[in-house]
């Protein structure tokens, strides 16, 4: 009996002084400190990926930006080391308008001709494709993927050449005219598909087409069936169901698809000296000005941008719901 | 490679550093060679330095490792300003400086005065190199001459027949080609702006009123009038050269018919079949020359002068003349069999047109023609961009 009431009344000092246990050893200690300022250990968590991003990734961004207001002496090409805007009005002169312009417009072309190249793949994987089929479309669009980048353009290099297997197949059929006539268009075309506008867009189209199709068919897949009955059942065409259920359900994938395809072609230096006009590019151009010409404060302006127009691209994208389908 | 040769040379860079600090200024040239320190760091163009890992009979350095005891570490660059950039860094002993580099190198006191009394061989370079301006400043000898040679016009053979191109009208106007089509389209121009000077070499010959005397030193009327002439080039050319490579496929695949281009591609492109042949035209041709110079704060001062002795005895002089289809700076190396070169061979690179070839000197503003009276090269770079974007 008497032991009851001490058992009963043990409870009461420990409730009133929390049970402490001794630490065993510095992983307690630690334990403890961590569940006593959660914030501590959310830090350390994410202080490496912060570094990285903080550190290398916006660090070199901004160095790049403080060497877009330096400006280089025109005697001794040395780099001058204080604040100007002067080459950034650089940026301004035609010459190099021109290259603004016509990255800018190849960008454009690019993503537009992916977006009309990739809809139908997409839709078709997205739709149709089941089972083997749907493996073979994954195999074939990620397939070019893996093999270098450096081969195919070079690859494509040769294919387009004047004396090169599109020549060859075109006179093959007869159609030399039809090829001659589309080289003889202004601006596009050229002496031969791979000194062309038209050969670079053809190339840039076919190195970036994965990064549209991917994108869209994913968006393409969340388009509820009950979606496309319920349109069936009001009475809508399947033209008027694709125009005003599925194409703006897809929208965000190829908005999505259009952040790849544009901002790679942006960026791109290595077709545009491979296959082209030899006119400069902004990628080439910045690449040429740290290398050959050793403008670095020139070089750090052109590659800023591509970052401006890439911002602005992307808060428009947004707004049309973009990264809802990545 | 290039990590531990970097690594290396920084290494290298730290103690020349220690070693010139604790010494002061450093001396003007060395005095006598010490022991070989074990390894010579050498920036230098592709393909100058073979140790016959591209092709087994290319080989200038194994011999000379085995002998010496100088392990040869290879820095390659791609343009001359990457070269200066790489020699302000440190770290290096050696650099094969074209005539661009070199007198910056000079001006910007990063090579020192070679002591040529320890270079046995030098009385073996080409008389016509020994005083070069490229390297030789108020009489001091900043190295020693490498490899130099002329930017040649090539020609497609079967669309010239038996009527090979003596000019270089060309590439420069519109004119019908012996196969009776036109040239537009159909030739190429180099795809950099020192090109300029290719086409006020053709204005000193052809319209003497504009009184070009070097055409890398223009005035603001002549290089204008070069600038017009490279924008009625534009609209014959399909496509710049800029990778000997590249132009080499156009060759083969375009149909390309004539272009300014280096007796390497030459080479490769006859060794491949492909009907081409070369020409120093009349208005004389532009052209390269490099010289091996030595870093201002060189740690292995006894291996590079080890190697620049190399360089002019041994068999690197004529297996990389025909290597890089370029001339030898040793006459010898031609025709004494000390490696593949013949008489013949160093003709065909241009061996004996050198007074017809304008070597390659950085235009500055201070120029014969007063100060600031010339166009610097900086404005030669922006504005062939913009003639070749259609401007």
């Amino acid at each position: 009996m008497t032991a009851a009431p001490t058992a009963a009344a043990a409870p009461a000092p420990a409730a009133r002084a929390p049970a402490v246990l001794p630490d065993r050893g510095p992983g307690d200690r630690l334990s403890r400190t961590f569940w006593r300022r959660p914030g501590l250990l959310t830090a350390l968590l994410i202080a490496p990926p912060l570094l990285w991003l903080g550190v290398v990734y916006l660090g070199s961004l901004a160095a790049l930006l403080a060497q877009s207001f330096f400006s280089i002496d025109p005697f001794s090409g040395l780099t001058v080391r204080e604040f100007t805007l002067a080459t950034y009005a650089e940026l301004l002169k035609p010459a190099n308008l021109d290259i603004i312009l016509r990255t800018v417009t190849m960008a454009a072309a690019v993503t537009a001709g992916c977006a009309l190249i990739g809809f139908p793949v997409a839709y078709f994987a997205a739709r149709y494709a089941r089972g083997r089929w749907k493996a073979l479309f994954y195999l074939g669009i990620l397939l070019p993927l893996w093999s270098s980048y450096l081969v195919k353009v070079y690859a494509w290099k040769l294919i387009l050449a004047k004396e090169g297997i599109v020549s060859w197949a075109v006179e093959g059929i007869g159609a030399s005219a039809i090829l001659n006539a589309v080289l003889a268009l202004p601006v596009i075309g050229g002496n031969s598909l791979s000194t062309s506008y038209l050969g670079t867009w053809i190339v840039f189209v076919y190195v970036w087409l994965p990064y549209m199709i991917l994108p869209m068919q994913a968006a393409l897949e969340r388009v509820p069936v009950s979606l496309l009955e319920a349109s069936a059942d009001l009475g809508a065409t399947r033209w008027q169901t694709f125009r005003t259920v599925v194409l703006p359900l897809a929208m965000p994938g190829v908005a999505a698809g259009s952040i790849f395809t544009f901002s790679l072609t942006l960026g791109d230096y290595i077709i545009p000296q491979i296959v082209g006009t030899s006119a400069r590019f902004i990628g080439l151009m910045v690449y040429q000005l740290q290398g050959t010409a050793g403008n670095i404060p020139l070089a750090a302006a052109f590659a800023v941008v591509p970052i401006v127009i890439m911002l602005v691209y992307l808060w428009l994208a947004k707004r049309r719901g973009a990264f809802d389908a990545l | 490679m290039t990590e531990t040769t970097r690594a290396a040379g920084r290494m290298a860079a730290v103690s020349a550093l220690a070693l010139s600090l604790a010494a002061g200024p450093a001396a003007a040239q060395l005095a006598a060679l010490g022991t070989p320190e074990g390894q010579v760091n050498i920036v230098a163009w592709p393909g100058y330095i073979e140790r016959g890992e591209t092709m087994k009979e290319f080989d200038w350095v194994t011999g000379f490792e085995a002998r010496t005891g100088c392990k040869v570490n290879v820095k390659t660059a791609n343009t001359s300003d990457e070269m200066v950039a790489l020699m302000n860094e440190g770290g290096f002993d050696l650099v094969t400086a074209s005539g661009d580099a070199s007198l910056r190198l000079v001006a910007g006191k990063r090579v020192q005065p070679i002591n040529l009394s320890l270079i046995p061989s030098w009385d073996t370079v080409d008389d016509r190199l020994k005083n070069a301006p490229w390297y030789v400043v108020n009489g001091v000898h900043y190295g020693v001459p490498y490899m130099w040679g002329p930017n040649v016009l090539m020609y497609n053979t079967e669309v010239f027949k038996d009527q090979p191109p003596t000019s270089w009208n060309v590439v420069f106007e519109e004119m019908t080609l012996p196969d009776g089509k036109s040239n537009k389209g159909r030739v190429q121009a180099y795809d950099g702006p020192i090109h300029i000077a290719d086409a006020a070499q053709y204005l000193m010959y052809h319209r003497p009123e504009l009184g070009i005397t070097s055409p890398y030193e223009l005035n603001e009327d002549q290089y204008k009038a070069a600038l017009d002439l490279l924008r009625q080039q534009r609209q014959l050319v399909a496509r710049y050269w800029h990778d000997a490579f590249i132009q080499m496929d156009d060759f083969k695949n375009e149909g390309m018919a004539a272009s300014g281009t280096w007796p390497f591609q030459v080479n490769l492109l006859q060794a491949d079949k492909v009907p081409v042949a070369s020409v120093i035209p009349v208005e004389g041709a532009t052209g390269w020359a490099d010289t091996t110079m030595m870093h201002a704060d060189a740690a292995n001062p006894t291996c590079a002068y080890l190697w620049m002795e190399h360089t002019l005895s041994s068999n690197l002089m004529s297996d990389l003349s025909v290597w890089f289809g370029a001339n030898p700076a040793v006459p010898a190396a031609c025709t004494d069999g000390r490696g593949m070169q013949t008489a013949e061979g160093c003709t065909k690179n241009g061996f004996d047109d050198f007074d017809r070839i304008r070597f390659w000197t950085t235009p500055v503003a201070n120029c014969s023609q007063g100060p600031g009276a010339c166009v610097p090269y900086y404005r030669w770079v922006s504005d062939y961009v913009g003639v070749i974007g259609g401007r």
